[in-house]
């Protein structure tokens, strides 16, 4: 299928009291249309930025740069008007937080809160609004949906919670929906049932999803598509083979080396030593190169262009540009 | 059976209710009896509510006991005088979950190690004791000057590290790791958990590891402890229990663990739940994970089951482990 989103030269920054903030730095990538792409890297990486770019989230003192464009289905989403935004956000593409204790109106039914995104977007009485309410909280596997509509977001379990952010994002069918570490907050078994529930609605109705996650555990199993992210700047992509299989860049081999695994037997965690630069003066070459243990003088200097390996994979490495 | 003498920690049966309102009781802790050998550590986990947290507190005399005994070194924990207290205060510490709500955000780093240096009067005069905290900010991989800064200039990791160094200020034997890695990004968990493994061959040091993830619990942990709705469902090594585990529920969590590989995710096989875990105000009889066990039969919805010795070192709480 074709891509569904376009995203070029993003840039965004936040101007604080220490200075300006380069959160997202000239990112480009593209999103399959109907797959699950996959946004990984440590916090501070830019990953949450970029997805709320995507949404038109952006606020001050955050700022998306003149360069940037965002293709929506072709259509350049920064270029839009407030109303064209208000169309395009939760209908054409819809959001899960990670918290969902803050992201649910603790003083509002969960009814209502669903209710009223409806009665935003569509001409439908009140009565209807609450039937398709009902639906959709039985479609994420609440159990005693018309009870449950009643009541409010402290009377929910943390996955029941999430759950209910879910069913607000999928309502109205959005094409595309951004899942922001859905299941961070979650117990492991809580995290498991959430993510199997949302592959299973994301294959019957044929969704695009962004996960943005630090977990390259919990992609394995749903992403087609992943993209690595560092200090801002997207440093690999590829599919899920490519990344777990044949990872090219030293900073995707270092965050694969410190997921544990339980079905094998290693004596050692390995790490990443150090921390990602400051965001307020970033390096000018790769900002990987200070932790990289494979550095080159060149690192240093100057970023690197993306080198393709394959007709999926591509990554930004010094140590790749003399395979061309 | 091992040498009691060998016991560092030994809890007998205790159990440790909370009034919740109207005349209810939440039983967190409901008679669980287990053992920590000196220099060992004892590897906690279950889902939230289970009541690994309240028994750790418990066993370090935070919270007073309903019932059962707490023996540390043979004293009992909750029975101490004023002096014994004191010294028991001096060798068992804890390194709380949330590293950004047990700092005091008033205080400099420099106080908040030296305050247990201080009132354990381990240390006479500003340059001892200002030296002290400069060589347990380096144990801990932070530089000797961040000494006079705040806790907000801090990242998640390093205030992890903060709050590590603060409970070794005193030099104790014991440590109770409440959660130390659930709010951190997995390639600062494997940062943190290797500084505890390095500290404990150092330092001797015996830990109670609580964690609700059982993959980071298994690099280290000697031995691991499976808690339910306030029982000890499993308690065996390591190794025994990521490679024969005997109670449902072990199983279950296991099979809930992402696998970081997209051909083996894809075969996994999942051991499902039914639904939610039960409140602890209200525990369902018989076993108390019968309502949502694949294997439940009569006797588990009448008849509490016994942690039964098993096998070498592995104790199980289930009616049917044996054929199951």
């Amino acid at each position: 299928m074709g891509n569904i989103l376009q995203v070029e030269n993003l840039s965004v920054t936040f101007r604080t009291h220490a200075g300006e903030i380069q959160a997202v730095r000239d990112v480009s990538f593209t999103i399959e249309e109907g797959a699950v792409t996959a946004i990984v890297g440590e916090s501070g990486c830019g990953k949450s930025v970029t997805s709320k770019s995507i949404m038109g989230l952006i606020q001050k003192p955050g700022m998306v740069s003149g360069e940037s464009k965002i293709l929506f289905r072709g259509e350049n989403i920064l270029a839009y008007t407030k109303r064209q935004w208000e169309s395009y956000r939760g209908q054409k593409c819809s959001m899960i937080f990670q918290d969902a204790l803050t992201a649910l109106n603790p003083t509002m039914n969960i009814g209502r809160q669903i209710t009223e995104k409806i009665m935003v977007h569509e001409k439908i009485s009140r009565q209807k609004a609450w039937q398709e309410g009902i639906r959709m909280l039985e479609l994420v596997g609440i159990p005693n949906a018309p009870m449950r509509m009643k009541q409010y977001p402290h009377e929910f379990s943390g996955g029941m919670r999430q759950r209910v952010m879910i069913a607000i994002a999928l309502t109205l069918n959005p094409q595309l929906l951004i899942a922001d570490e859905p299941t961070t907050a979650l117990d492991v078994t809580v995290q498991a049932d959430i993510l199997d529930m949302m592959k299973e609605i994301q294959q019957e109705h044929g969704m695009t999803v962004i996960l943005i996650t630090h977990d390259l555990g919990i992609v394995a199993d749903c992403a087609r598509h992943i993209i690595v992210m560092y200090a801002g700047k997207v440093v690999e992509t590829g599919s899920a083979e490519d990344i777990f299989y044949r990872p090219a860049h030293p900073y995707t081999k270092a965050l694969l080396a410190a997921v544990p695994r339980l079905d094998l037997e290693q004596g050692h965690l390995e790490t990443i030593e150090g921390a990602p630069p400051n965001m307020a003066n970033p390096p000018k070459g790769c900002p990987f190169a200070d932790r990289c243990p494979r550095r080159l003088s060149v690192c240093g200097k100057e970023f690197p262009q993306n080198t393709r390996l394959s007709e999926s994979h591509q990554v930004c490495c010094w140590l790749q540009r003399g395979n061309e | 059976m091992m040498n009691q003498t060998d016991y560092l920690l030994e809890v007998i049966g205790l159990k440790k209710y909370f009034k919740v309102g109207g005349r209810k009781t939440l039983r967190a802790v409901d008679g669980v009896s287990f053992y920590i050998r000196k220099g060992e550590t004892l590897g906690v986990v279950g889902e939230s509510g289970c009541g690994k947290t309240t028994c750790g507190r418990t066993c370090l005399g935070i919270y007073d006991k309903t019932d059962g005994q707490v023996l540390y070194r043979g004293a009992d924990v909750h029975c101490m005088n004023r002096a014994e207290r004191q010294k028991f205060t001096k060798q068992a510490q804890i390194i709380f979950q949330d590293p950004y709500a047990s700092l005091d955000p008033k205080m400099k780093i420099q106080n908040i190690i030296a305050e247990g240096i201080r009132a354990h009067k381990m240390a006479s005069g500003r340059d001892e004791i200002q030296e002290r905290v400069s060589t347990l900010l380096k144990t801990v991989g932070l530089d000797p000057g961040y000494g006079s800064r705040y806790v907000h200039e801090f990242s998640g990791g390093q205030r992890q590290r903060i709050g590590i160094a603060r409970a070794l200020a005193v030099e104790p034997e014991f440590i109770v790791c409440d959660e130390p890695i659930s709010a951190l990004d997995v390639s600062i968990q494997a940062q943190i958990v290797n500084l505890l493994d390095r500290l404990q061959e150092e330092r001797g040091l015996t830990y109670l590891f609580i964690a609700h993830d059982l993959s980071m619990v298994k690099y280290i942990s000697d031995r691991v402890m499976v808690m339910y709705l306030g029982k000890i469902m499993e308690i065996t090594t390591s190794k025994a229990l990521y490679h024969s585990p005997r109670h449902p529920y072990t199983r279950a969590l296991l099979s809930a663990i992402p696998i970081p590989d997209p051909a083996m995710a894809k075969k996994k096989v999942r051991i499902p739940m039914e639904g939610e875990m039960p409140s602890p105000v209200n525990p369902p009889r018989g076993c108390r994970f019968q309502n949502r066990c694949p294997y439940a039969v009569e006797i588990c919805r009448e008849a509490e089951p016994d942690l039964k010795e098993i096998g070498e070192e592995h104790y199980a709480a289930c009616h049917r482990w044996a054929e199951i």
